[in-house]
């Protein structure tokens, strides 16, 4: 035998059984095992050990396996989710606890998660939550705010039973969990078999550059394993895309002239061994840097690079609102507070990088990929690839993550065009550094913002003027320009207000949505500012909070007026117990610590459900077959935030049968009718109204087949339905019915677009026919002498009207917290500078302290069961609040976030020693 | 291209002289750096050789094989002048990193950030580095000789670092600074190794920090005018930091990482003098 080939063949032990790889030099153990072995369970999500996502243990000892040189794998065992789940009880125990507990949201960092816990649980079959800390410290989680994930490990000595039969109100464990806590859950990048033909996409090294692109059907004929290359010329229909109509200026591959670091200009397909061993640079372009205009300040300057025709100064678009005369009440208030306010690029950080699949299905090209909104991707190649909609079909993937920047296409057109191109199955997933660099970003603003108020404490004008950088292309930018005025008043009474929102075009990522679409932005500025104005009034800021808090009757800045379901005064009251509690705790703290400083701060928000007046429907099917199974075509985007479980169990409520009985099916734009994106807090309220109404109506087609009652019982058998009407039973044989195209033989499909009007041009109307409230109390800790700041405690009240499932309402309150303690104190995306997760930070399971949830129900008439949407206001106040946190314990006002030791440090010393 | 795993040091020290591999051990630098691409050198895993892992109590002082992980470190029974590298060692990165990082892999690596260069500073570390030509030991303040930059040959790797043994008594201990809790690149990092008397006064004390200078550095000046005073009663001045050079970075600006250094440094003190009990 060849001495060489044997000691390139590496055996060991997987999950139990023998292995045997013949891996590259220096090839990562996590390829390996997803590549080779099959064992998809282990999740990539940096390559650089950042974020602990592909852990498996090797000899018992938890390792990054993307930091693993598989050749290290010989004679070692090795074992990863799957084959744990299956063989040790304690992570079967774990698996079960995890589904109780709700501590996989989207899924992606669950197997790192349970793998480093189960490492832990071996060595310390009790942990405390220190421990449990300091043993999953690793793996880092963007949804769930890590509170449910120690819980899930502390508890496993005990599986707590579901709760309810999955009515409205139950708090039942997520329908499509088991997967994810097995390790069977397939994401993008787990889609494609193994040997697929990959894609490596050439990327501008500059923030702005012209280029010329060289031979490269002379490269792809020469390198071996090159199968094809694309670029701008192989797009058969527009070149340009966007999500909002009249702002589609973004092209696949640029042309001539790159706009941001990062973008596109041409795509390299290959054999998976040709992509590993590309060097970019071999691929000939040649590159000229040009002058670039990195911020809205250098973008409007007189000479700028003008970003995109038609619009000069490079501006993207302007939203305002205009009620009363904001001027006037200014210049008559009795206190006056203003400032200006910045805040960074922020990047979403889902531990999934953007990864789908892509094949020829005849003539039509399938494209299984990560995605907030399956049916805008079809919309959106259809222009691009110039096909009809039948020709395309987009068959999500399991999302590890989204928050706004899964909204917008990343890899389905060089996915599609692929495809075609070759005719062959593609995959495509997205580096870190891909994903960071070229992939949307939170907006950085700045804002001017006066605020007056009169002696008695009530508001008395509002100027607003902000300025957000939207990058290179537009993406979700106007959303933001006209999101932020219509909500820059926070949830409270302002009479005389007037508020401008710009995006500035500028040689960075685009800025596009990001939970809360602006909103956080300018929940800063409002938040810190109504804490002056309480200073200056001598009054007690929340009680402050709660005078001024819109009421139902009172008209918004908008001038809608809601008669019913104004919810902020029951949160922001819901915190007075908290308030004085944790107001005196830190009293009592401060006076026996020099060093240390505690502080306690709310804030308050308010965001609007759904789509700003513009239609925005869901439409839901249902239908029965013969032999009595029910399915449920879901096509509103599980993103982790529920939406699988959330609208079944709305209408298994509203049919009367048990969540259990639905079979799901999709998402899938051949086989769901379109739920709209996941966005906006849309899904609960406005698919779950549509799946309300379809469960209603076949409900009422099923009770007037037997001239049943409203009242009666429906039970769904084998093959029958049994109606129970008082004594009377009555049984529909299924099988004497005849059974449509699709197999069923009752269905139903009902669509729910909510009621709003257009907005004038002074921003008057009805913008949205529902708001959800939030208050949060964050009690922070800072270390005066160092400038670090650590959040203790968090009290968010949440006005939901009605909660569906209480278990995810605590699930998003909590991931929303972690995103804005995030924003508040640490996250800032710097394009060329942080294209990594161990530069650009979010927390870690050490930094999200514990979170108090309380549920307030102030039922919307307009809400499914009374529901509101919820996703988007979990963030929404808690950066402010940590803010006013810090403030309380310092006296040091942050301007600007992320609040780093060295800011905070600088604020410190400016209140304490006037330097 | 290839991959070799030599169990026997001579072999991997052959293999090192007749040039163009790079080594490998743990491998969380060298993947968490590897650009897209393929391998450009062959890789050199030294894990296998026995010789490189353990810890070895000697006459002199303790011996730590150049392929000890951090959580062997971490877990070994040293006497508490350790505490500082043990508590550093429960700082670099995650268990993860922990479990696959070696101490001669931070060290080679060089980053002025290295979470384990201040504690064996304080712990007067020296580094055995050897070759087919031979064995040399260098202090640790020589080996790192810049940013990235260290004093290895091309032919040599380093084979295992030597603590001398502590002054009798003297207890470590290491603060770290970043702007989370976990996974955290330091902002400013400090370690102390502090003896006392029986009333409580400093015999002994070695002061190192890092991240803020090119390589970390030990503050003599302080350490010489700590000898006679209380841990808790440390007044730093500025000659004190007067080694350090810190820089602004996206992390953290020059004058906050002077202000946070001369603070940090002044609890490390205490917490290894609190240590004594």
């Amino acid at each position: 035998m060849d001495k060489r080939v044997e000691k390139d063949t590496v055996a060991f032990t997987l999950n139990g059984a023998p292995a045997r790889i013949t891996p590259r030099p220096g090839e990562r153990l996590s390829e390996s095992l997803r590549e080779r072995l099959e064992a998809r369970d282990v999740k990539i999500g940096c390559n650089a050990g950042d974020c602990g996502a592909c852990t498996v243990l090797v000899d018992g000892a938890p390792v990054c396996a993307c930091l693993m040189p598989a050749h290290q794998a010989e004679g070692r065992v090795v074992d990863t989710l799957r084959g744990l789940v299956a063989r040790d009880p304690a992570t079967g125990r774990l698996a079960r606890n995890f589904e109780a507990q709700g501590a996989a949201q989207c899924g992606i960092c669950t197997p790192g998660m349970m793998v480093a816990a189960t490492a832990l649980l071996r060595e310390t079959p009790a942990p405390d939550e220190r421990q449990v800390m300091d043993a999953l410290g690793g793996v880092l989680c963007r949804c769930t705010g890590y509170r449910k994930i120690i819980e899930a490990v502390l508890a496993t000595g005990t599986v707590p039973a579901p709760s309810g039969n999955g009515a409205v109100g139950d708090a039942i464990r997520r329908l499509d969990g088991a997967a994810k806590v097995e390790g069977h859950e397939a994401f993008g990048d787990d889609i494609a078999p193994a040997g697929t033909l990959e894609i490596a996409l050439i990327r501008s090294p500059h923030p702005r550059a012209a280029f010329r692109l060289g031979d490269l059907d002379g490269f792809a004929a020469t390198t071996p394993g090159i199968v094809a290359v694309l670029s701008a010329a192989d797009v058969p229909g527009r070149n340009l895309y966007g999500v909002i109509p009249g702002f589609e200026d973004q092209p696949v591959f640029a042309e001539t002239e790159t706009r941001f670091r990062g973008e596109p200009v041409a795509a390299i397909i290959g054999t998976p061994e040709a992509i590993a061993g590309l060097d970019p640079g071999s691929v000939p372009v040649d590159w000229t840097r040009l002058p670039d205009a990195p911020t809205p300040q250098e973008a409007m300057a007189a000479g700028a690079p003008q970003l995109h025709p038609g619009h000069p100064g490079n501006e993207m678009c302007t939203g305002h609102v205009r009620r009363g005369d904001a001027d006037a009440a200014l210049a008559r208030a009795d206190v006056l507070a203003q400032a200006r306010f910045s805040t960074g690029f922020v990047e979403h950080a889902y531990i999934e990088p953007e990864a789908g699949f892509a094949c020829m299905d005849g003539d039509k090209v399938e494209v299984h990929a990560c995605t907030q909104a399956p049916v805008m991707d079809r919309d959106a190649l259809q222009g691009i690839l110039a096909l009809p909609a039948e020709r395309i079909r987009i068959i999500p993937s399991a999302v590890g993550g989204g928050f706004g920047a899964k909204l917008d296409i990343s890899v389905q057109p060089y996915l599609a065009l692929a495809a075609i191109k070759t005719g062959q199955p593609v995959r495509l997933c997205y580096s870190r550094t891909d994903s960071m660099q070229a992939t949307t970003k939170r907006h950085p603003s700045e804002i001017d913002l006066r605020i007056g108020a009169a002696r008695d404490g009530r508001i008395c004008g509002m100027a607003f003027d902000g300025i957000f950088n939207t990058g290179a292309y537009a993406s979700w930018g106007p959303t933001v320009a006209n999101r932020v005025p219509v909500h820059a008043s926070g949830p409270y009474m302002v009479a005389d207000y007037r508020a401008r929102a710009t995006g500035i075009y500028t040689n960075a990522p685009p800025a596009g949505a990001f939970r809360g679409f602006g909103v956080p932005q300018a929940a800063i500025a409002q938040e810190s500012l109504f804490d002056d104005l309480a200073g200056q009034l001598g009054m007690d800021p929340l009680e402050f909070r709660i005078a001024n808090a819109l009421e139902n009757g009172q008209p918004t800045v908008c001038g809608q007026v809601f008669s019913q379901g104004v919810g902020i005064k029951s949160c922001l009251t819901a915190l007075r117990p908290a308030w004085a509690r944790e107001r005196a705790a830190a009293e009592r703290f401060n006076a026996e610590n020099p060093t240390l400083k505690r502080g306690v701060g709310v804030a308050a928000g308010w965001y609007g459900c759904g789509n700003t007046s513009l239609p925005n429907p869901s439409t839901i099917k249902a239908g029965i077959r013969a032999d009595g199974t029910l399915f449920l075509h879901q096509g509103a985007m599980d993103i982790g935030q529920g939406a699988n479980t959330v609208i079944a169990q709305i209408f298994a409520t509203a049919l009367g049968v048990a969540v259990g009985r639905l079979e799901l099916v999709g998402p899938d734009t051949d086989r769901t009718p379109d739920a709209g994106k996941t966005s906006a807090s849309r899904q609960t309220f406005v698919t779950g109204n549509a799946a309300r109404l379809s469960g209603e109506a076949l409900r009422r087609e099923i009770l007037a087949r037997v001239n049943a009652g409203p009242e009666a019982e429906i039970i769904l058998g084998a093959g029958a339905i049994e109606v129970r009407d008082d004594a009377t039973t009555h049984r529909i044989d299924l099988a004497a019915l005849t059974p449509d195209a699709e197999g069923y033989v009752l269905r139903s499909e009902e669509t729910y677009d909510p009621p709003t009007k257009p907005l004038d041009a002074d921003g008057q109307g009805v913008p949205y026919a529902q708001f959800g409230y939030a208050a949060h109390l964050a009690v922070v800790e800072v270390d005066i002498a160092l400038g670090t700041a650590r959040a203790v405690r968090f009290v968010a009240a949440h006005d939901v009207g009605r909660a569906i499932n209480p278990l995810m309402v605590e699930g998003q309150v909590q991931g929303g917290i972690a995103q804005g303690l995030g924003m508040a104190l640490m996250e800032e995306y710097l394009p060329g500078r942080t294209e990594n997760l161990h530069d650009y930070l979010i927390p870690t399971i050490g930094d999200v302290p514990e979170i108090e949830t309380i549920i307030i129900e102030e039922p919307d008439e307009h809400g499914p069961y009374g529901a509101k949407g919820l996703g988007e206001h979990a963030l929404i106040p808690t950066a402010p609040a940590i803010l006013n946190a810090i403030h309380h314990a310092t006296g040091a006002r942050l301007r600007r976030v992320p609040a780093t030791p060295s800011c905070l440090y600088a604020a410190i010393r400016e209140v304490r020693d006037g330097t | 291209m290839g991959y070799h795993a030599p169990t026997d040091l001579n072999e991997a020290l052959d293999r090192l002289a007749a040039g163009g591999v790079r080594i490998v051990a743990g491998g969380t630098d060298h993947f968490a750096a590897r650009q897209p691409g393929p391998e450009p050198v062959p890789l050199l895993d030294v894990t296998r050789v026995a010789a490189l892992r353990g810890i070895t109590r000697q006459d002199d002082g303790w011996r730590i094989g150049a392929a000890t992980s951090w959580t062997d470190i971490a877990r070994a029974d040293l006497p508490p002048a350790f505490d500082g590298l043990r508590a550093a060692a429960r700082e670099v990165g995650g268990i993860q990193i922990q479990n696959a990082g070696t101490v001669a892999g931070n060290l080679c690596n060089a980053s002025p950030a290295a979470d384990g260069v201040p504690p064996l500073l304080t712990l007067a570390a020296e580094i055995e580095l050897r070759s087919v030509r031979g064995t040399r030991r260098l202090p640790l303040s020589e080996f790192i000789t810049g940013p990235r930059r260290t004093a290895l040959a091309a032919d040599e790797m380093v084979t295992a670092i030597h603590v001398p043994a502590p002054p009798e008594g003297a207890r470590g201990a290491f603060h770290k600074l970043g702007a989370r809790r976990y996974l955290v690149i330091s902002i400013t990092m400090s370690a102390a190794l502090i003896g006392l008397d029986a009333a409580g006064r400093i015999t002994v004390a070695r002061v190192a920090v890092g991240a803020c200078s090119a390589v970390a550095q030990r503050l003599t000046a302080l350490e010489s005018d700590l000898i006679g005073r209380r841990p808790g009663e440390v007044a730093l001045a500025p000659a004190h930091l007067e080694p350090l050079a810190p820089i602004d970075d996206m992390r953290a600006g020059a004058a906050y990482r002077s202000a946070a250094a001369a603070e940090q440094v002044a609890r490390v003190i205490r917490t290894a003098g609190e240590a004594h009990g």
